[in-house]
Order: C-alpha cells, then structure tokens, then sequence
C-alpha cells in the first residue's frame, strides 16, 4: 500500500545528511552529476528521486538508500515503544510491534502521531509551569492584577462596612473602585497576552536562548562553517536577540557552542558517531578530548535517519539547568534544579567522573543518561573554579552494557513519585 | 474587644506604607487611621529608605514590586543600617508567588500580607505585630 497522505521528506534526510558531513550544496550536486540548482530542488522536497540517483547520493552520502528514503521508521519505533510504556496496564504486544506496523501502517502512523502530541502537550505544560515559577515579566504582571484586585477588595470592603462614611470620602472611593476596575481589565488583557506568546521578543532571555537552539535543531551551520566569527551574525537574525540580556547569554552559549565545533568539527565526528552506533562510551574511548565536548557534540548532531533523538542537560554548580536540549518524554526544567536521581547531580559531586544510568520516568519510559562534571575557570589562586554539570539523554535501547536502573522523573516540582526516597520536602531526611 | 479597638490599643504609632498603587495606599490609609494609627504613604521605592530616616516610623507596610527599587533591595538595605535594622516590617507580596514570601523571610520580613488581602486581614497582621512594636518603642530602639 502507498502512503500518499504523507510528505515525501526525502529530500529533507538528503540535506541532513550532507550538512552532518559539512559538504556544500554544489560540491554533492558535482559528485552526484546534477546542476546545484537541481539539487536544491530535492532538498527542498520539490522533486521526487529514485532510481540511479539516489543510489548515487546514498553512495556519496555513505549512507543506505533505505535511511534516506524511510528515516521515520525509528521515530516510529520509538513513539510506539514509548506509548506502550506510558500505558503498560493496556497489555500492549510490544514483541509484535513490528507485525503492527507492517499489518497496519495507518493505525500506527495514529497512534504516534498522538504520542508525539501527548509527549508535545508535556513539554508544553512543563514550558508553562516553569514560566509562572520563574519569568520576571509574568511574575510583575500576576502581582500588577492582584495588586488590582486588593485595591478593590479593600475599598469595597470599606463601602460596605463604614456605614458612616464621610459623602467626600463614599465619591473618592467610588472613583478609585471605577478607575481600579478599568485598570484590572487592562492588566489581565496583559497577563493573558503573556501565555497566548511566550515566544515573542522582550520575553525571558533564557527563553530567547532556547529557541535559537530549538529553531535550528541546536545544529547551527554557521558556526560550524566558520567558527566564532560568526555569532553575531548568529544573533542578528535571531528574533530576541535585541534584548541586551538574552544577547550577552546567547553570546556565552553560542561561544561554547564554537570552541566545542573547533575541537570536534561536525563531519570526522558525525562519521566517528556513526561508526560506534551512536554509544558515547564507544566514542570516548576513541577520541582524546574528554567526557564533556563528546557528550555536547551528540546533541549538536544534524536530525537524521540515523541520529537517535538526543536531550542534554547543562546544570552549574547549584544544581540549577542553564542549557537544555528537550527530549520527548523526558521533561527537563528550565532555571530549577531536575531530579535528584540524575546521574547529572551524582556527576556534579565527583568532577571528572563520568557517570552512566538508565532512568525510568514516571509514566514508564525508559531512558539511557550519561553525565559528567567539569571545572572551568580558577587559574589563579583564591580564584574559584566554575562547575559544570553536562548530561546527555537518549531513548534506552539494548547496549552491551546495562548501566544502573534509577525511578527517576522529571525533577521534584512535577514529579508524581511522592513517596520517592529523594523528593525535595520529602520523605528524606534534611 | 474587636480587632480595630486592639489595633487602637497597641497604638497609636506611625506606620509608612511604601506601596506605588495609589487606590492600595488610599484603602490602607482609611482603615489604619481609623484603627488609630498616623499614616505616612511613599510611592516610591529609590527613596523609601529615606523616608525611614526622615519620618522615623514604628512600624513598615512595604510592597514587593515599586518603581526605582524592589522592596528586596529595600529591606536588605535596612536590615544592613544599624539606624534602622529593628524597625518592624510588613510585607507585601502576591499569592501564588512564594518565592517571593521566602525570600522577604530571608532578608529578615516580620511578617507578611499576600494580595488580595481583607481589611480584616490587615489589622490581625498589624494587630498581631504590635507587641513587637511596643517593645521596641518602650525600649526607645533605633530608627
């Protein structure tokens, strides 16, 4: 049967795959033997492939023609698995998901796609939360109307009561109700504006940051081409960016973002990552740079058929997350600190001890966690060192090692696990 | 005995009520004359501190959010001045945000008013902070 509901996104994995290697446009189209233009076309998914030519980009692209024609098999796989986590008193067949997709392709093309909007309705809520806990902006405007709404509890209250209330003082406070009342509906008009566009500029810098990050897949072609120098180009076209303070930290991150390029340029690692089946252990053994970059670099890596979807987590010293790559189905808080069974938190008590965990959430799925802290800063004497906390999420799959179980969540603030040994205000001792 | 003759009692002294909402400052002004007390209102945050030291108050309302200065930054700053580090504080902050509640704890808040507060609730708070207000008047403390 021909699935002729769905985008052909071909060409989508063709442009994925060849700015994973770091090959421009016109070099592939030379080595393919098709005009830059025409190839543009493709990537665009504005026209169709097969045949000679996609053997031809495949062979280039050292990738099988299969990854870039059917690259949402794994996602497929994954959203189901996860579904089946998340309800395991349904008794879903998970040993028969491969029958399933292949006996019924339209049913399970539903129920991932519902998933995925499940998992997408999560990260909103989560993103809600964290914004009425921690954004300035809406912290002022919830105390502005409740400011209004005591100006009227009060003046009402003295209207009702003071029955013997001076004629000059009942008008005065009259007014002040009428003018109170006008300046409530203006104020909760912008309260409400504050959750219909989170996005919008002059919002939390924080925010600000994570959305470049977010709109680019944390792939930024422009630093990986050219490096440092081109972060301000970076930020001038990043919506937000005007705002001084979340201009200064996309700078910081941004920067980080470089050096990490410098060290391990994306195409030799791509292909490195490739090579050890996308196991951070495997590439730490191979390459001489460290824990920390290893871990940053696989949530750098280009979206593609073969890239497993990634999460990181980038907490300092206190615990808090500064940085964060969202995973579907593992919540990671912005600002506050996540959970305390992370190996992210036991990484942060051992610096330079790299850390290793499968976590199971709340709602069943499992995932694979690699963490490590690292100390920057404090050269000189009495000068402080900087501590640095990185993790690096995946979906659990079967490795040849199998780390330890953590029933973690997604930090105490939301986490359903309330006689959990290390919830905050808990059962634990203090 | 009702609560305003209580607050009547413990009374009279001077509060200043350091809060930028106009109709906030005028309710309170209201019902805390009435209750006996000589209201002084600022509206302004960079100049509250001196207006502590000018008018030399027995006890503070001090809202969270004013323009110029927070009322975090206020408070830190009094509790730093031995002039006026014993001067009683009442704070204002708005329900839902504890963070902010805890963090007028940390800085050394005597006690708390959570928007939308009742009239009645204004005078228990103040009612309930007075003891702390006589001791330091009859102890002549500074400020």
């Amino acid at each position: 049967m021909t699935d002729t509901t769905r985008p052909d996104l071909t060409g989508s994995r063709i442009r994925e795959q060849r700015l994973a290697r770091g090959l421009k446009q016109g070099a592939l189209a030379q080595a393919v033997g098709v005009s830059p233009s025409y190839l543009n076309l493709i990537e665009h998914n504005h026209r169709r492939i097969g045949g000679k030519l996609l053997l031809k980009l495949a062979s280039v692209l050292k990738v099988e023609p299969s990854a870039l024609t059917e690259g949402a098999d794994a996602e497929l796989s994954t959203l189901l698995d996860s579904a089946a986590r998340a309800q395991r008193s349904a008794g879903a067949e998970t040993d028969r998901m491969d029958e399933l997709t292949a006996r019924f392709p339209g049913w399970s093309a539903l129920i991932a796609g519902q998933e995925r909007r499940l998992q997408a309705l999560d990260a909103q809520v989560e993103a809600l939360r964290d914004r009425l806990a921690h954004d300035p902006a809406l912290s002022e405007a919830m105390h502005e109307v409740l400011s209004s709404v005591a100006a009227i509890r009060s003046t009402a209250d003295i209207l009702v009561r003071e029955t013997d209330l001076d004629p000059a003082w009942r008008g005065r406070f009259h007014r002040n109700l009428h003018e109170e009342a006008e300046r409530l509906s203006t104020r909760a008009t912008g309260l409400l504006a504050q959750f219909e566009a989170p996005e919008a500029e002059g919002g939390y810098p924080a925010e600000s940051v994570e959305a470049m990050f977010e709109a680019t897949g944390h792939f930024i072609a422009e630093i990986e081409a050219e490096g440092a120098a081109a972060i301000d180009a970076v930020l001038d076209r990043t919506p937000g960016m005007d705002n001084p303070a979340a201009r200064a930290m996309g700078a910081a991150r941004l920067s980080a973002y470089a050096a990490d390029a410098a060290l391990l340029p994306i195409g030799p690692f791509t292909e490195a990552a490739e090579a050890a089946g996308f196991d951070p252990v495997v590439l730490v053994g191979q390459l001489d740079v460290g824990v920390a970059p290893i871990l940053r670099r696989m949530a750098c890596l280009p979206v593609s058929s073969g890239v497993p979807p990634v999460g990181l987590a980038i907490c300092d010293a206190a615990g808090a997350i500064v940085h964060r790559r969202r995973l579907p189905g593992f919540s990671v808080p912005r600002v506050v600190a996540g959970c305390p069974l992370w190996p992210l938190y036991s990484a942060l008590a051992r610096p330079g001890h790299a850390e290793e965990a499968e976590i199971e959430m709340p709602h069943g799925a499992r995932f694979h966690a690699w963490a490590v802290a690292e100390t920057h800063g404090g050269s000189g004497f009495g000068a402080p060192p900087q501590l640095r906390g990185v993790m690096l999420v995946m979906a659990a799959r079967s490795r040849d090692r199998q780390p330890p179980l953590v029933r973690g969540g997604p930090g105490c603030e939301t986490c359903p696990r309330e006689d959990c040994i290390a919830r905050r205000g808990g059962v634990a001792p203090v | 005995m009702t609560l305003v003759q209580k607050t009547l009692e413990a009374g009279p002294g001077t509060i200043l009520i350091i809060e930028d909402e106009s109709n906030i400052l005028e309710a309170l002004t209201f019902i805390l004359s009435r209750a006996g007390w000589d209201v002084r209102g600022h509206g302004k945050g960079d100049t509250a501190l001196a207006e502590v030291a000018r008018l030399k108050p027995d006890l503070m309302v001090l809202d969270v959010m004013l323009p110029g200065r927070s009322g975090f930054d206020i408070l830190r700053d009094l509790r730093a001045d031995p002039a006026m580090r014993t001067l009683p504080v009442v704070m204002l902050t708005a329900k839902g945000q504890t963070h902010d509640r805890e963090q007028a704890e940390a800085l050394g808040a005597d006690a708390f008013l959570t928007k939308p507060f009742s009239n009645d609730e204004l005078l228990r708070v103040i009612n309930d902070i007075s003891p702390v207000v006589m001791a330091r008047r009859a102890v002549g403390g500074p400020g």
